[in-house]
């Protein structure tokens, strides 16, 4: 079979393909955004109806995906780490009802943190539910493992997490896929009518099975091809090396020729008996784990044991993604380093585009806030965050999607009057809707901004679910149709959009201004789709 | 036969089509390979990497290590001096001189050129000129440095045209063209100049 050359994030996305996946489910967040694009254009999955549209956000997302498991399809579901925060309350609550069509929840984490708030691992959320997880160290095993883990996850009627991080998410290379390409699952209801209802009575059961299938899936981990036992004859060092960290490892023995007993771990939970060879026959053991010491925790423990070694005792960085050197010092080895990067080379941070709409709105804000004060601009997240860099400096927040607006209504109780939200359209359905809703409801002196490009920009211009609907359902959530501003922004308003904010930052309630105007980027891409298609067509004509 | 090569540039610079060439290019032939590259919110504007391995040996890491990549290739030249950590000894940086500008505090460009003369093994060429002059346009400047790098990759050179074509294939042979013509330009350069 001939190979392709995949992305981390497309070679799960091909494995659910062929795996007779009938629904993928996402919200768009860097690095997991392409596994939902990757199906959008795929042609097998468009010849056979895969569901792959956007959702509004990661916890519509999961839920969808719930209810296609209910009715007996495999389907995934897949985010960024934060965007499991989002989702954390079905999550949970789906170890506890259980799949019934094979489900798998794909999430990337983002240690370094390179375009996102936080390196939280996804692990810890999976041991937290109690279910089991898969964490490819190549493209093949991503590609691979998607099979497998519908699979499993049908065989225990469980969901099944794919934890990757950014370095598989965004790395190619060359995978073969499987020949026998496998048929969608028939439609079927769950045996047990009452496994999705969690009641009380009927959640505790639930939860017992739950507690009781933890055998079962550690079995299934010590049975897995994924987790390999090399046995070495240096017994001085073990090397518990999870997920990528086994690249890392390997990377510095070229020849193959680790002298160390190695145990690759790439099933959870724990194979509980390699663990015990490994630590009983080394002297020490060293954990390699992207993310937090999950796995050295666990074997450290509260007493400090100290022949675990990794992450928690310096050996490794506490916090960043691993790297070749990083492991390579742990093991012993010497780095030569190149140069040193000259004193002249600047930082190049990302900046907003030249010509994007979010300038214009900064700068009449920026003007206007000028006149009332500093600190009072509470931003979210999108490529408007970037108005925390100069030259504008113009927010003072940014946290989680949504939180812009809850937090100027919170300071505004506070007494920090007036308080301004700026966020993107998207972020606003995401989660800026029911905090609007709190607003309203106690009539909160707050002006929202809703910077409207009619895309989800920051993770390359997806369709946002927005467009079209945002003064509907200001009016609806009932902001007052005098206090809901719309309008193209342009530079040549600057003055005209200043009168505006300066207008409902006085306004002793709850106010909605959206300056709209397509993104630059998306713009451009969507001429480039039309004139492609145009193009075609006169093909066939 | 084994090429470590660090691809650098500005989001927005394309530098992907790059490796996405030459990944091609190493797959067809049997090769290993392994690409990581910068997703997310360098693209906007920031400074973007892609870690290119090749090889005939399978490949562990998508990262290269510190004093590992023979290559830099980068087309910016401030961004070249960015990577030198990764630089093995006796490497070369291929940079293309034509700065993008896109910070206030970029460094004054003679002294960019001077401290990239003062490297060891270096190739500076003004690929966007170049481009230019081959085919009529700065478009192609990328494969302009695929070429000046491709003395100092490890595979085959018929490889890296067989890549273009593959990639470019689909928008026409004047396209293919365009880019290989920018390729030999490109390699010309390198080998009067290294
Ligand atoms: C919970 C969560 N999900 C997803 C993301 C990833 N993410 C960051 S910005 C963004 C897009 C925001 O779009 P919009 O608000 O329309 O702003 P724009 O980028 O278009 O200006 C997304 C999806 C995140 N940071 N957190
Ligand atoms: S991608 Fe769009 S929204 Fe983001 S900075 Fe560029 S123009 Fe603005």
């Amino acid at each position: 079979m001939q190979k392709s050359l995949l992305l981390g994030v497309e070679a799960i996305a091909q494995g659910a393909i062929d795996a007779g996946m009938s629904g993928v489910y996402a919200y768009p967040g860097t690095p997991s955004t392409e596994i939902a694009e990757y199906i959008q254009h795929s042609k097998l999955a468009n010849e056979r109806k895969i569901h792959s549209e956007w959702s509004a956000n990661e916890k519509t997302a999961m839920e969808t995906a719930l209810g296609m498991s209910y009715a007996g399809k495999r389907t995934m579901v897949c985010m960024k780490h934060v965007g499991l925060n989002v989702a954390a309350d079905c999550f949970m609550n789906a170890a506890i009802t259980g799949s019934n069509g094979g489900m798998i929840v794909t999430i990337a984490d983002d240690p370094s943190m390179h375009s996102s708030q936080n390196e939280q691992d996804s692990r810890v959320y999976a041991k937290f539910a109690m279910i089991p997880i898969l964490e490819p160290s190549n493209q093949q095993e991503a590609y691979d493992m998607t099979r497998f883990g519908f699979e499993l996850s049908e065989a225990f009627g469980t969901p099944v997490m794919m934890r990757i991080t950014t370095r598989l998410a965004h790395s190619r290379a060359g995978v073969t896929p499987v020949t026998d390409i496998v048929a969608e699952n028939e439609m079927s209801l769950p045996k047990d009518k009452q496994q999705f209802i969690l009641l009380p009575g009927i959640a505790r059961q639930r939860y017992k099975l739950l507690l009781s299938n933890q055998e079962k899936f550690e079995a299934a981990s010590a049975e897995s091809p994924y987790n390999q036992y090399t046995e070495g004859s240096d017994k001085s060092l073990g090397v518990i090396a999870c997920g990528l960290g086994y690249n890392y490892l390997m990377e510095n023995y070229p020849n193959g020729d680790c002298p160390f007993p190695v145990l690759k771990v790439s099933q959870y939970p724990l194979p509980r008996k390699m663990i015990q060879k490994i630590t009983s026959e080394c002297d020490k053991v060293l954990v390699l784990e992207e993310g937090y010491p999950v796995v050295e925790e666990m074997l450290k423990g509260y007493l400090e044991n100290e022949a675990v070694i990794g992450r928690l005792d310096g050996t490794l960085s506490r916090d960043g993604e691993l790297t070749p050197d990083m492991v390579a010092v742990a093991l012993g080895f010497e780095v030569e380093e190149g140069m040193a990067i000259p004193d002249l080379v600047s930082a190049r941070p990302p900046a907003l585009c030249v010509g994007c709409s979010h300038h214009d709105v900064y700068k009449a804000l920026n003007e206007v806030i000028a006149e009332y004060g500093e600190g009072r601009v509470f931003s979210d997240i999108g490529c408007y965050t970037l108005g925390a860099l100069p030259p504008y400096r113009a927010i003072n927040a940014c946290v989680d999607m949504g939180a812009s607006i809850t937090m100027a209504k919170g300071a505004a109780d506070a007494g920090l009057i007036p308080s301004v939200a700026m966020i993107g359209d998207s972020t606003f359905t995401h989660s800026g809707m029911t905090g609007l809703l709190d607003a309203v409801n106690e009539n909160s002196p707050i002006t929202v901004i809703i910077s409207d490009n009619e895309s989800i920009s920051m993770t390359g211009g997806q369709k946002s679910s927005a467009k079209g609907k945002l003064e509907d359902i200001c009016a609806g959530l009932g902001v007052h149709p005098d206090h809901i501003h719309v309008f193209t922004s342009l530079p040549k308003k600057h003055e005209e959009v200043k009168d505006i904010i300066r207008k409902e930052c006085d306004y002793q309630g709850v106010s909605v201004i959206i300056p709209r105007r397509i993104c630059v980027q998306k713009n451009v891409r969507d001429q480039k789709i039309k004139k492609a298609l145009k193009a075609k067509a006169a093909a066939k004509a | 036969m084994k090429t470590d090569m660090v691809i650098a540039g500005v989001g927005g610079q394309g530098i992907l089509s790059i490796a996405a060439a030459l990944g091609s290019a190493a797959l067809d032939n049997n090769l290993y390979m392994k690409q990581a590259e910068t997703h997310g919110m360098s693209q906007r504007g920031g400074d973007v990497q892609s870690f290119m391995r090749i090889s005939d040996k399978p490949i562990y890491s998508d990262l290269i290590p510190k004093g590992g990549a023979d290559i830099i290739l980068s087309v910016e030249p401030m961004e070249a001096l960015r990577y030198l950590p990764y630089l093995k000894k006796g490497g070369y940086v291929v940079a293309n001189s034509s700065p993008f500008i896109n910070i206030t505090d970029y460094p004054d460009e003679a002294e960019l050129v001077k401290t990239i003369e003062a490297l060891p093994n270096y190739v500076l060429i003004d690929a966007d000129e170049i481009a230019k002059e081959v085919t009529g346009s700065t478009r192609a400047f990328n494969f302009v440095m695929l070429g000046a790098a491709s003395p100092f990759i490890d595979v085959p050179f018929e490889y890296l045209e067989e890549g273009i074509r593959k990639i470019f294939g689909r928008k026409g042979e004047d396209v293919v063209k365009m880019n290989i013509d920018a390729l030999h330009a490109g390699r010309k350069f390198s080998q009067d100049n290294k």
